[in-house]
């Protein structure tokens, strides 16, 4: 990122020569204009469009106006806090497990693959090929009622442990929290795993000798030297899998049921179905705001500005 | 007592083949339900083996339709973001000007942005606009999603570019135009192809922002989606598995290939 802020190779010939000059100095413009001009027609103008509808009132047949109608986020709030507080719980618990279970993949990657390198990064890959929707309601499979999955984790009383916690019912796993998250968290694990890999791979391994010299033990040496090394990975990781997990309503959908509704199953519901476009604008609304806070705030906290 | 110290010394290895298990778990799902002979509307359960999907993979109504209207779209949304985000990477590294600051946060918002924000507040844009919902609005919605992808891969290769080269080129009194076709495009190759693989991928495989402005125009994912409320028939499983496998045989026939060209150069 540094290169950046490095002043940009000389352009500009000799002062005397003026036309081509001056025509320089417009060219970033007219590089930038129509990209800008699309970003600014249809991410920017949509999202003063949808405040505006926020605080619309009137319904479907009679047209909607503004009205300042602020209490339709309050209403909103009072309303679906049971789905914000779900998507915040899933989407976290799903990003602390995709780093939880991509770090050691990450790891085998970038130091113990040697050869296979190339093909376990492939196999890290190649399931986006196959559109995401087909392999979400492969979990319908795996996790089906009395299949091997549910077999497994009932011989083990595990079930029995994740009911008491409120994340399955009886001898389910579908239709309950602890399909959606393992939904999610297959779902996103590749934004997880593809930064940590390519912070990781930029370790020197000399740095892991010199550790080891230094009488660190495996364990201290990656907790001193390999973990902070790779937290811009980390960083960029978390939120890769988190910003779109908090937002996803396909996982609780497909494989959950309306106990298991996420704040995106009610905006699409109010959108697509419902047609209360002022409450959906206004659910929208406080999703991306609460996403920003919680993204600079983390950006800030962990000292990665250069991220952005 | 060589057991547990065996799996102490392969515990990250031992750790990371799991997880890859669990990444490709539902592939093979996909992949083995493809020659199932389902009882009911759904391919959930498995019943008897049969080969009937894949000797008709356009069995069912509308699902090839839906398959090349998905690549339609996403040619369009590739091209179409490529050529913008391209035009942006090179102003924002060759070039100082004002309002960069500004310019760089309109890239990343989108990507910082959780897909159903943006899905939604560009409905209400077109619901304002009254325009009509089909294929041009879902294009528009994938080229401004793709774009600011497109940006970044592009310009991290245009950044590693060494500008000497260009100077070198002017040096030899070569044009504006010349030197931009003969030396600038071929060393940003690289980044531009990686860029437009990116769109493509994500246009294709996009489902919240087509199903919130698609209106009743149907996609491969809406296909999809719709298939799971009515009965998912087992030629969608067939299409998933013949995308994967294109999907690798592209990435392994890329790697003998430049693999080959690193060796003539050495």
């Amino acid at each position: 990122m540094t290169t950046v802020t490095e002043a940009p190779p000389p352009l500009a010939p000799t002062p005397q020569k003026k036309p081509p000059r001056r025509r320089g100095r417009l060219t970033p413009y007219w590089l930038l204009l129509p990209g800008i001009l699309w970003l600014l027609l249809f991410f920017a103008l949509p999202m003063v469009y949808q405040a505006s509808t926020s605080v619309q009132t009137g319904s479907l047949e009679e047209g909607y106006k503004v009205t300042w109608h602020f209490a339709t986020y309050w209403d909103a709030i009072s309303e679906y806090w049971p789905q914000f507080l779900r998507s915040v719980l899933y989407a976290g618990t799903a990003t602390a497990l995709c780093l939880l279970l991509g770090y050691p993949l990450a790891y085998l990657i970038a130091f113990r693959a040697g050869r296979w390198r190339n093909l376990i990064l492939i196999l890290v890959i190649a399931p986006f090929f196959t559109s995401f929707l087909i392999r979400t309601l492969a979990w319908k499979t795996i996790l089906a009622d009395g299949g091997p999955v549910v077999g497994a984790l009932n011989s083990l009383h595990l079930l029995d442990v994740t009911s008491w916690l409120g994340l399955t019912a009886g001898d389910r796993v579908l239709a309950t929290p602890l399909a959606v998250v393992c939904g999610l968290t297959y779902n996103f694990l590749p934004f997880m795993i593809l930064p940590l890999y390519t912070s990781l791979e930029r370790i020197d391994g000399r740095l892991h000798e010199a550790a080891n010299d230094l009488y660190a033990k495996p364990f201290t040496t990656f907790r001193k030297v390999t973990f902070p090394l790779s937290m811009p990975g980390v960083v960029s990781g978390t939120l890769l899998t988190f910003i779109p997990a908090s937002g996803d309503y396909v996982n609780a959908d497909l494989l959950g049921s309306t106990d298991t509704r996420m704040v995106g199953n009610v905006i699409q519901g109010q959108f697509l179905r419902v047609l209360d476009y002022p409450t959906a604008a206004a659910l929208s609304f406080i999703l991306m705001a609460a996403i920003l806070i919680i993204v600079t705030l983390y950006i800030r906290k962990s000292g990665t500005e250069d991220l952005v | 007592m060589s057991l547990v110290r065996w799996l102490k010394r392969h515990l990250v290895v031992i750790a990371g083949l799991l997880t890859l298990g669990y990444l490709l778990l539902p592939n093979v799902v996909v992949t083995v339900f493809s020659f199932n002979n389902p009882k009911g509307r759904f391919n959930y359960e498995w019943q008897q083996f049969s080969t009937e999907a894949w000797t008709d993979p356009c069995g069912v109504a509308d699902l090839c339709g839906s398959l090349a209207l998905s690549l339609q779209i996403a040619v369009w949304a590739t091209l179409g973001a490529t050529v913008l985000g391209t035009l942006i990477a090179f102003a924002l590294v060759r070039y100082r000007f004002r309002a960069r600051g500004a310019v760089n946060s309109l890239i990343f918002l989108p990507m910082a942005m959780p897909e159903v924000v943006m899905a939604a507040s560009l409905l209400t844009l077109f619901l304002n606009m009254g325009a009509q919902l089909g294929f041009w609005t879902v294009l528009i919605a994938h080229i401004m999603f793709c774009l600011s992808f497109v940006v970044t891969a592009v310009k991290a290769r245009v950044m590693s570019m060494d500008p000497k080269l260009e100077e070198a080129a002017r040096d030899l009194y070569a044009g504006p135009l010349q030197t931009f076709v003969r030396v600038t495009l071929p060393i940003a190759a690289p980044g531009i192809v990686a860029g437009a693989l990116l769109a493509f991928a994500l246009s294709f495989d996009d489902f919240i922002i087509t199903n919130f402005n698609a209106g009743a125009t149907v996609t491969f994912p809406m296909f999809v989606w719709g298939s799971a409320q009515r009965g998912t028939p087992v030629q969608i499983n067939v299409i998933g598995t013949g995308m994967f496998i294109v999907a690798v045989l592209i990435v392994l026939a890329g790697m003998v290939i430049s693999g080959r060209r690193n060796r003539q150069k050495a």
